[in-house]
């Protein structure tokens, strides 16, 4: 799990001095999600020392265009309280285990004015120092389409409808030669290098400069 | 006679030029200090991507279609030049080359009609869109003579 990849990895580095321990807080970066859904923000945290019994967990909401925080969540001495007077109240459900370290809450019900930054500040005493990390929210009403899905699309149906026809039309002079079909043969061929050879015995020209894919 | 292939292959790469140049400058629309679409919109103070609606994707998608046609026309003709039988007509690459112009057509069409849900009010239309309407009936025309040619000598 996360703490045992951040100890392998901070054991990699060497020993780490007494003076620098520090608290790690890992969210995301980024989250999108649609309009009326739920989602869960995901806050944890490592430490040298043993999780201890004072954890606390606090989240924070800044608004997109706002410079105020306001706090929305804080656990400490093994309980929850979550926002009751803010934007988020009745949306917001803890589903963390501070046990393991992890502080996320879930938000549902989502609206198009919880775009913002989330900012959660984990402390593990004595292990206080450290700085809080945020995750920014995006909220679209539907999902966006990425630049270049359609562009690509449209551009490999055409192509490859080019390259059906290029092989069905293959297929089907190769099939008269060997006489699978009797299609009359005066017919069958466009190309007016195959004008003149209307004979009993067709041979399909050599295959020169037509574009194979 | 060589007169007359010099000629149209001239034509050819005119609108073969056209469209390239009407594809890859992003100057469909131009404002006060803005141009933009169909790649990036640029204003006086720096460059953004366009924007990722359905519609510019599609004519994006239709206009590098049209060059890809026009250029497989080019390349036919070059072939069928060789191996053509004496009387023979350029079907194959006059077939290419309308569908060429056809793909630049739709594209303009397309942008003519919805580039009004992105594009402000005040905006007019810029010189890679009037290349596009130039180059469509250029390489209509291209494509016709190659139907009508027949192959002599």
């Amino acid at each position: 799990m996360l703490t045992f990849l951040a100890l392998t990895s901070v054991a990699l580095l060497g020993i780490v001095p007494e003076q620098s321990q520090a608290i790690a807080i890992y969210t995301g970066w980024e989250r999108h999600a649609l309009v009326g859904s739920d989602i869960r923000l995901s806050c944890s945290f490592f430490s040298w020392r043993w999780t201890s019994e004072d954890v606390t967990f606090s989240w924070t909401y800044r608004p997109d265009g706002s410079r105020d925080s306001i706090s929305i969540f804080h656990y400490t001495g093994g309980a929850a309280y979550v926002d009751n007077k803010g934007p988020f109240r009745d949306r917001l459900e803890f589903v963390g285990n501070p046990g393991r370290r992890d502080g996320s809450i879930l938000l549902k019900n989502l609206e198009l004015n919880d775009n913002g930054t989330f900012t959660c500040d984990a402390k593990n005493p004595p292990d206080i120092v450290g700085r809080p990390s945020s995750v920014r929210l995006l909220v679209f009403e539907k999902v966006p389409i990425q630049a270049g899905v359609i562009t690509g699309a449209i551009i490999g149906v055409v192509l490859g409808l080019l390259v059906l026809i290029v092989v069905i039309y293959y297929l089907m002079r190769f099939l008269v030669a060997r006489r699978v079909f009797s299609l009359s043969v005066s017919k069958h061929g466009k190309k007016k290098k195959e004008g003149s050879q209307q004979r009993q015995l067709w041979t399909p020209p050599p295959l020169t400069c037509y574009p194979l894919p | 006679m060589l007169l007359l292939l010099l000629g149209i292959i001239f034509l050819h790469l005119a609108a073969l030029v056209l469209l390239f140049v009407s594809t890859i400058v992003s100057v469909w629309t131009t404002g006060e200090s803005t141009t933009s679409d169909l790649w990036i919109n640029c204003t006086t103070s720096g460059c953004s991507p366009a924007s990722t609606g359905e519609w510019i994707q599609s004519v994006q998608a239709v206009m590098i279609l049209s060059i890809i046609f026009s250029c497989l026309s080019l390349f036919l003709f070059f072939c069928q030049l060789f191996t053509l039988q004496k009387g023979g007509r350029f079907f194959l690459t006059g077939t290419f080359q309308i569908l060429a112009s056809l793909f630049v057509m739709s594209g303009a069409i397309i942008y003519t009609v919805m580039s009004p849900e992105w594009v402000p009010e005040g905006n007019s239309f810029g010189y890679s869109y009037i290349l596009a309407w130039v180059a469509f009936p250029l390489a209509l025309i291209s494509g016709l003579i190659y139907v009508i040619l027949r192959k002599r000598e």
